[in-house]
């Protein structure tokens, strides 16, 4: 788990990279658009490469591992080649990377803010539409060998929440949210009766509460040394959630940044407040909450359902040592809330996308194995590895995976209850779940929101002064480091030629004169031609 | 009383040191000591002088160094620093460096730091951690370069819940290229060791002597004493006996 540190550091790289790969794409030479084959080849050996993204969990690697053999044997004309990634960070940077030398993977998982970045090489994320409704390969296509969904069985929001632009570039392949894993134990020991869906308010309440010290510099409320009441993993999720519970803008669907105003201020206020309490803390500045909340010391560890594993007394999978978890029980709660009744959370969880290549064939065949992913077989047993939800309704209604989650708690490992209840709680909630506009730049836009909880968090711990300079000036740095001034505003999504608007009169001006200048020369070539044979004629 | 006692633990701090004779670091004006930094409260700023041992990553101007003095070692995670910054910070290399002391997951270290190289020059030799593990001397020597003598490879347990000599990632999740994890055992107590991978990746020797090790192998080992929720020495070479 320690090795995903290295995230945060990949994270600020973003931004630069974008940049520099739209620099590298200026004139390069893109690929001819996928054209759909009448019928995939087999007559032809085909090596594909899949970069994925695990957990840092060993199932989830064997599941990948299985689902490459079995479709391997179904396809034996199809290699399916499997590079492993621990972060979306890595993944990003290296596509991009790999996007300027022509040699992207074929099958890649992936964000769909991340595509938005790909897609400005020129045809290098082939968009599935066509894929998708192909009648002999498409979702439910007479010429696959394996029984995949139609596309009427996958989650329509999940599955929209792949378009950009005007186009299906990539499709779900799990989906999760985060959850507020809590120490009950915590609450209750406070005095505090743990509400259905936690509200803001009462979060930071209970957090200023479970701060309190003995004199002796020990933490009432665990008589331990250490104590984070309140500790957040994903800080731009924090803070997208907190703005869209508030109806607050964000960025526009075209990419025009709205991160700066009043509410966000208002936000940052209050997260400064309960720093200064010692209530709040976050993953970049101290360390993991799972790591904490099992401790003992933590009450409110948000973190997302697909870390669910990592959380709770039993929890199987842990990097602090035994004799360090106490006992405790865990609720798994949606995040707070500002509107209980009207509760908001972010859906995440991992996509693919399928890279173009100059043999459609092989497109095909990558988009065969991207396919295969999505059947029951996959979808049930990758759900299982965490808190993640199949994407299909064919799974999720599937007698094997309601049997899974009726079987919430029978042991501490496959039916692990945090983990099972972390997916459930996003089945209530698929309504309930959102997405932020895509476009190139967003993943910096991203970013940015989580940088200044960071900020105002580390000031707060210095002992800075918060105050409207101190805003001011943050909006300026976290402005200019991620060249939010620079990104989004009709930015190509779709590798297709961009509309520019009407031409600068001076542009204009010298269009129409060089268009004379060679009318003009043309006219005489002409006339000077037919002159001489006129002459010539009447030399004979 | 108070002055009395820095004065106390001052001059027996020097000491020590004459006794082990080591030098101890000479700073210039408004620079601390490494006592005062270990002193230093976390989240306050801190200006030191160091020197660059090892360096793990460089990333968007920002890198990320292992640096000792001859009292104590420095981790600075994150620093601001140019590709040609990066690049004239061989081992040895004296910096001043300015930043905030943090702890992550047990990890003291130095981040949102500014350096600036100095003239000076100073490699320290590993110093032997063997009889430190298990004990409350071992973290007083967080993030020196050391070495541990003798110690005996035990198994892991891989993906197929076979028994291995190391892993690829923590749990085996990982493939070549990636931070390797293996066991070593003294005196009936086991540690985990990493070999991470932003340091030394793959092409590098220890990279790939700890793939050929055998569960039972007795080796000697150098690296740095990196903490992540407990010791977890980032290995740099192997030998084995």
């Amino acid at each position: 788990m320690m090795k995903l540190r290295k995230k945060g550091l990949l994270g600020l790289l973003l931004v630069l990279l974008s940049c520099l790969f739209l620099t590298a794409c200026h004139g390069a030479r893109g690929l001819n658009a996928f054209v759909m084959p009448e019928e995939f080849d087999e007559s032809k050996e085909y090596e594909i490469t899949f970069w994925a993204k695990n957990d840092t969990n060993k199932t989830q690697t064997r599941i990948y591992e299985k689902a490459i053999r079995d479709f391997e044997a179904l396809y034996p004309s199809i290699k399916v080649n499997l590079r492993l990634y621990t972060d979306y960070g890595k993944i990003y940077n290296d596509v991009i990377t790999n996007i300027s030398t022509g040699t992207t993977p074929n099958v890649c998982i992936t964000y769909p803010d991340h595509i938005a970045t790909y897609l400005t090489g020129n045809n290098s994320v082939v968009p599935l539409d066509e894929l998708f409704g192909n009648e002999k390969y498409g979702f439910g296509g007479s010429e696959l060998r394996f029984d995949g969904p139609v596309k009427e069985e996958i989650v329509q929001k999940f599955l929209d929440e792949c378009i950009i632009g005007e186009h299906y570039y990539a499709m779900p392949y799990m989906r999760s949210t985060e959850a507020c894993y809590v120490n009950k134990d915590f609450v209750e020991a406070l005095g505090y009766e743990l509400p259905e869906v936690l509200t803001w308010d009462f979060v930071w309440e209970v957090s200023d509460a479970a701060a309190a010290k003995a004199e002796d510099g020990t933490y009432l409320l665990n008589g331990q040394k250490v104590m984070i009441p309140f500790i957040y993993k994903s800080t731009d999720n924090m803070m997208i959630q907190m703005l869209k519970q508030k109806d607050a803008p964000y960025s526009t669907g075209e990419g025009d940044i709205e991160l700066f105003h009043d509410t966000t201020e208002e936000l940052l206020y209050t997260v400064a407040e309960h720093v200064k309490t010692g209530a709040f803390s976050t993953f970049k500045i101290s360390s993991y909450p799972a790591n904490f909340l099992n401790a003992g010391q933590c009450v409110f560890a948000v973190d997302s359902t697909a870390g669910a594993t990592w959380m709770g007394t039993y929890a199987p999978l842990s990097d602090i040592s035994e004799d360090k978890f106490v006992e405790f029980e865990t609720a798994v709660l949606p995040i707070p809330q500002f509107d209980p009744a009207n509760p908001k959370m972010i859906s995440q969880g991992p996509s693919v996308c399928v890279f173009n290549k100059p043999d459609s064939q092989e497109v095909l065949a990558s988009w065969l194995f991207a396919q295969y992913i999505l059947t029951n077989e996959v979808q049930i047993a990758y759900a299982g590895t965490e808190g993640y939800l199949p994407v299909t309704h064919k799974a999720q209604d599937s007698a094997e995976y309601q049997d899974y989650l009726l079987r919430c708690g029978e042991d501490n490992q496959t039916y692990y209850d945090v983990k099972i209840k972390a997916s459930k709680l996003l089945m209530d909630n698929m309504d309930n779940t959102f997405v932020t506009p895509v476009f190139n730049g967003s993943a910096s836009l991203r970013d940015a929101s989580g940088q200044l909880v960071e900020n105002v968090t580390k000031s707060v711990r210095r002992k800075e002064n918060i105050d409207d300079a101190y805003m001011e000036k943050l909006k300026d740095d976290i402005s200019s480091l991620y060249r939010l001034d620079q990104i989004g505003k009709g930015k190509n999504l779709s590798g297709e030629k961009e509309d520019l608007g009407k031409l600068p009169k001076t542009a204009v001006i010298l269009l129409v004169s060089l268009i004379t200048v060679w009318i003009l020369i043309i006219l005489y070539v002409l006339w000077d031609t037919v002159i001489k044979k006129k002459l010539s004629n009447v030399g004979r | 009383m108070k002055k009395l006692v820095v004065a106390v633990l001052a001059l027996s701090m020097a000491l020590a040191l004459v006794a082990c004779g080591k030098k101890a670091d000479v700073k210039s004006e408004g620079v601390m000591t490494h006592a005062e930094y270990v002193a230093a409260e976390l989240d306050s700023e801190v200006v030191i002088e160091t020197y660059v041992q090892a360096k793990q990553s460089w990333w968007d101007n920002k890198a990320t160094v292992y640096t000792q003095d001859k009292d104590g070692a420095y981790f600075l995670y994150n620093m601001a620093c140019s590709e040609e910054d990066f690049a004239k910070l061989t081992p040895g290399t004296k910096i001043k460096v300015t930043g905030y002391k943090a702890e992550w997951a047990g990890e003291v270290e130095v981040v949102d730091a500014t350096f600036e190289i100095q003239k000076g020059n100073y490699v320290a030799k590993a110093a032997d951690a063997t009889a430190w593990l298990g004990t409350d001397e071992l973290i007083a020597h967080q993030n020196e370069f050391v070495s541990f003598k003798g110690m005996t490879v035990a198994p892991s347990t891989n993906a197929d819940g076979e028994e291995v000599a190391f892993l690829y990632s923590w749990d085996g999740s990982g493939q070549d290229g990636d931070d390797l994890y293996f066991n070593v055992s003294l005196n009936g107590e086991t540690y985990n060791f990493t070999v991470e991978s932003y340091l030394c990746d793959n092409t590098t020797e220890v990279y790939n002597a700890v793939k050929n090790l055998k569960v039972g192998d007795v080796v000697d080992m150098e690296g740095f004493l990196y903490w992540y929720e407990g010791v977890n020495p980032h290995i740099t070479k192997v030998t084995v006996k």
